[in-house]
């Protein structure tokens, strides 16, 4: 197949949304307010681990402007899931979660909420909710959850596991599963060098800069509308409407702009509290978490604990490799650790392997998605023990990944063969980068990563509909993180030869977009994309029969050619005719033209990412800083490359963050005691160089422009890639993160005291 | 609780609002003037979404009471524009694609004309440290950097 060429595609348009964001026009989810309108605030455990005996509210609803209170009683008990793609929500844990009924599972649970008619009073009044706990011992670790004899969070839980397992009462193992091939002993006994070692990542979270924000209103008959700022305005609506036993054809979600998410916005937290007051006390209630609410409540990803071993031949070619995952999960199950097993081993051909990943529930906040969840960790271990091997083989860091890196036909880890893949074209652009060939100055360490990522499909529509002075509008529901009506109205232009910034595209609600799963799994470009493109030419067979009606031929006589309908008989009356031409004269040949769309295509062909990172590090401190970072990425095809650029120095950046210094700090009985931007210190503009990039376009199949989903594979290589050149840098391998510079500084003096000492 | 009559000059308007002793500016301006394009992300000073000018001073609005307003001048990015034409550094973000949700546009557009005000020919380094109060957690400030030097060199070239 040849290269399809674009005229529109590709390009760099100002995106539409631009300036109501420059100008702060644009709202997000905190900026609505309605007449008559309440304020809700949170009543939040504040133990780690207790049994809520009673709750009084009594003097809490004296409180005067206090028009409603609700607490884990005021919730239906619910039984059912709701499915979101790979995976499926527990409702019964998501409704748990979002107000305890009889047990507070970690500090920050929501045990009540109130409405009030100013925060103040609604402050006021939480600070008088009486509740008795009976305290329980917390856990909050891996390793304990799993002692037995450790205290049990869900007295009725019991392992997941593929294959089963037998199960012996209670546990705080949540999932087990296991992925394996060739002979794994015989794999080892035929190495020439094997490594091996234990790495532990900490709880981090997305650190998105609006916090979670909602209005629900309740009308007279029932309907019910809920501003919010989501990932997922019909998961909203669904989620809300089965937790709260409503009809969710009562239900209406409109998504605010939204301020980030990278997953952290797909579960409702506020929204079913904001509908639940909103009903008791018939008047809209807007709630707004604090910046210390949602580090303690919502997010974050899963701390981990990873076991990995490979084992390779003189020449580097891998022949072993063995690996367990360690996965907290938070107060409920589903920690990504299955998606992390997947994503392990995946860019490498490996003959022999095996790998177990387990979730284990423990005293801290229910994770949520977070950007490839689950990969980046084990990204961290399988990238520093290659590092290692080529290190100890004293090859080349490029050529071992080159030597083992799969392609089109090998089968990835979870089973089928890899379609059409640009791993080793990726890796090929960082040899040739003039970052790999350039020196690696004084002070300053050089290390490479890889990371893989699926890409989701899921459901998606979109309609697209001509207007009479030939511009278009399309209209989907994802909501736009990152400049996606931009890549949408990039997508009617080119196959509508409509100029693109005649194109309006816009997020619509539930009730007037068609259904389409969540702005997540770096899917909305690619999958929403495809619906985008096949409205587009359903405009296009269209516009076909208004010109075969005006030349008086059948639609068989006319084609879709250089961006206008053409005669395939030209005649003197019978010219060309431009979608503005025919736009002109819709109301004469039958009204106005409306093109549609639902899709629900299989995964996009997966992503492949490597980086290069500079990292200077100073022996007297610990301190670390990247000075030069590059990104390459196989983005399949790029329509608007400013923003997938964005994609990927947004992704590395959050990765160097989580790599040097992000973390949540524990006190001895689980509280958090960094909950705030200041000691949850993610990256600044004065901690980073420019981060470069190279796109590499190796088509997607089945995808009309062969677009990949682009979001999430730039967070997995960056953990790996930090540490690897914090390896190069100093000699010593670290397999804790963050590096922050007391943990750096303690093994500098560790391995060489004097040397510290003396400033050497 | 009476609350307090705030006269005040609001991009370069006469302004009045009533607030709570203990309000915020952050928050007159947002419920008191329903001038929303001021981000509230932390509440503790740490991310800059607020960021407003007064009298010439970069400050977070949130670490700034209401009551302070009183007869001063405040600039938001309601005021950075002039009648229909974008500020050169709006126009920069929008031609740079520096921004992706664009929850903390606002806050660097206004940092970022308080650093032009007082040194209109930065560096790469001086914009980075200028910058360091506000967090962006989509870009990774590569191109934010890019459109601040870009308008910049497009205010100095029109100056001439």
């Amino acid at each position: 197949m040849s290269a399809p060429t674009f005229t529109a595609v590709g390009t760099r348009p100002i995106r539409h949304d631009g300036v109501d964001k420059v100008t702060g026009r644009a709202n997000y989810g905190a900026d609505l307010s309605l007449p008559g309108m309440l304020y809700g605030v949170v009543v939040r455990s504040p133990h780690t681990h207790a049994r809520i005996v009673s709750i009084d509210t009594s003097a809490a609803a004296k409180v005067p402007g206090v028009k409603g209170i609700v607490t884990g009683k005021d919730v239906p008990l619910i039984d059912a899931k709701l499915g979101m793609g790979e995976g499926a929500l527990d409702l019964k844990d998501l409704s748990d979660n979002a107000l305890a009924r009889s047990k507070a599972l970690y500090h920050g649970h929501a045990v009540a909420a109130i409405a009030a008619t100013s925060l103040a009073a609604a402050h006021e009044a939480a600070a008088l909710v009486r509740v008795e706990y009976e305290i329980l011992e917390p856990v909050l670790t891996v390793d304990r959850a799993m002692e037995s004899g450790a205290p049990i969070l869900h007295d009725t839980m019991t392992t997941q596991a593929r294959p089963p397992i037998e199960q012996s009462g209670p546990t705080n193992v949540a999932g087990r599963m296991e992925l394996r091939r060739g002979d794994i002993e015989q794999g080892f006994r035929d190495a020439d060098v094997i490594v091996e070692h234990v790495f532990r990542t900490p709880t981090s979270h997305q650190g998105y800069i609006e916090p979670h924000a909602c209005v629900a209103r309740v009308n007279e008959d029932g309907r019910i509308s809920i501003w919010t700022s989501t990932q997922g305005p019909f998961l909203v609506r669904d989620a809300t409407a089965m937790m709260l036993g409503l009809d969710a054809a009562n239900v209406k979600v409109t998504p605010s702009e939204i301020g980030g998410g990278f997953g952290g916005k797909i579960p409702v937290y506020l929204e079913p509290l904001a509908v639940l007051l909103a009903r008791m006390t018939q008047r809209p209630v807007k709630m707004v978490m604090t910046r210390d609410e949602v580090f303690r409540a919502t997010g974050p990803t899963s701390a981990t604990k990873i076991r990995m071993k490979m084992g390779a031949k003189r020449d580097g070619t891998i022949v072993a490799a063995s690996a367990s995952l360690y996965y907290e999960a938070g107060a409920y199950r589903g920690s990504p650790s299955g998606a992390g097993a997947m994503c392990a081993f995946a860019p490498y051909r490996i003959p022999n392997f095996f790998i177990e990943a387990y979730d284990v529930v423990v005293n801290k906040p229910k994770v949520a998605a977070y950007r490839a969840p689950g990969s980046p960790m084990a990204a961290l271990a399988t990238e520093s023990l290659i590092d290692e091997i080529a290190t100890q083989l004293g090859l080349d860091k490029v050529e071992i990944r080159l030597k083992n890196a799969v392609q089109e036909g090998d089968l990835a880890p979870y089973g089928p063969p890899y379609g059409r893949i640009g791993f080793r074209e990726v890796l090929e652009q960082v040899r040739n980068s003039d970052h790999w060939k350039s020196a690696v100055k004084p002070g300053v360490g050089r290390g490479l990563a890889c990371g893989f990522w699926f890409n989701a499909g899921m459901s998606s529509s979109a309609t697209v509909t001509l207007g009479a002075d030939g511009s278009a509008a399309v209209v989907t529901g994802n909501p736009d993180i990152g400049g996606t009506r931009a890549a949408q109205a990039l997508m009617v232009a080119e196959e509508l030869g409509v100029p693109v910034e005649r194109v309006r595209p816009s997020v619509a609600d539930t009730d007037t977009a068609g259904y389409t799963d969540l702005t997540a799994g770096s899917r909305t470009c690619y999958a929403t994309g495809m619906a985008v493109v096949e409205a587009s030419r359903d405009v296009r067979e269209q516009l076909r029969g208004r010109a075969a009606k005006i030349w008086g031929v059948p639609i068989e006589e006319t084609r879709w050619e250089h961006g206008r309908v053409e005669p395939v008989n030209p005649s003197a009356d019978r010219q060309p005719l431009t979608v503005a031409e025919i736009a002109a004269k819709l109301s004469k040949t039958g009204g106005p033209i409306i093109g549609r769309a639902a899709v629900n295509p299989p995964m996009a062909g997966p992503a492949f990412a490597a980086h290069i990172c500079d990292l200077e590090v100073d022996r007297e401190t610990g301190c670390s800083r990247v000075v030069r970072y590059t990104a390459v990425q196989d983005v399949g095809k790029a329509v608007h490359p400013s923003y997938v650029e964005g994609q990927m120095q947004g992704g590395a950046s959050q990765g160097i963050g989580w790599a040097l210094n992000e973390e949540y700090v524990y006190n001895a009985s689980g509280v958090m005691e960094n909950a705030g931007f200041l000691d949850y210190r993610m990256p600044v503009a004065s901690d980073l160089p420019m981060i470069d990039t190279i796109l590499v376009e190796v088509p997607t199949p089945g995808h009309p422009y062969g677009v990949r989903g682009v979001g999430e594979v730039p967070i997995v290589p960056p953990l790996a890639a930090v540490a690897n050149a914090m390896a190069d840098a100093t000699g010593i391998r670290f397999t804790e993160l963050p590096l922050s510079p007391p943990r750096v500084l303690a093994r500098l003096l560790e391995e060489a005291p004097a040397a510290v000492g003396a400033g050497a | 609780m009476s609350r307090l009559h705030i006269e005040t000059t609001v991009n370069g308007e006469p302004a009045e609002f009533l607030c709570a002793a203990d309000e915020t500016l952050l928050s007159g301006l947002r419920n008191g003037l329903g001038l929303t394009g001021t981000k509230e992300g932390c509440g503790t000073g740490d991310c800059g979404a607020c960021s407003v000018i007064m009298n010439d001073r970069l400050v977070a609005s949130c670490l700034v009471l209401a009551a302070e307003a009183q007869g001063q001048s405040v600039t938001t990015i309601e005021g950075i524009a002039s009648g229909t034409t974008l500020h050169p550094l709006q126009q920069a973000f929008l031609e740079e694609a520096a921004l992706q949700c664009g929850i903390c546009t606002p806050g660097f557009i206004v940092a970022a004309k308080a650093l032009l005000d007082v040194n209109p020919e930065p560096t790469e380094e001086q914009v980075r440290y200028w910058l360091a109060g506000n967090l962006c957690r989509c870009t990774g400030y590569d191109k934010i950097v890019r459109a601040v030097l870009e308008a910049a060199g497009e205010m100095r070239s029109a100056t001439v």
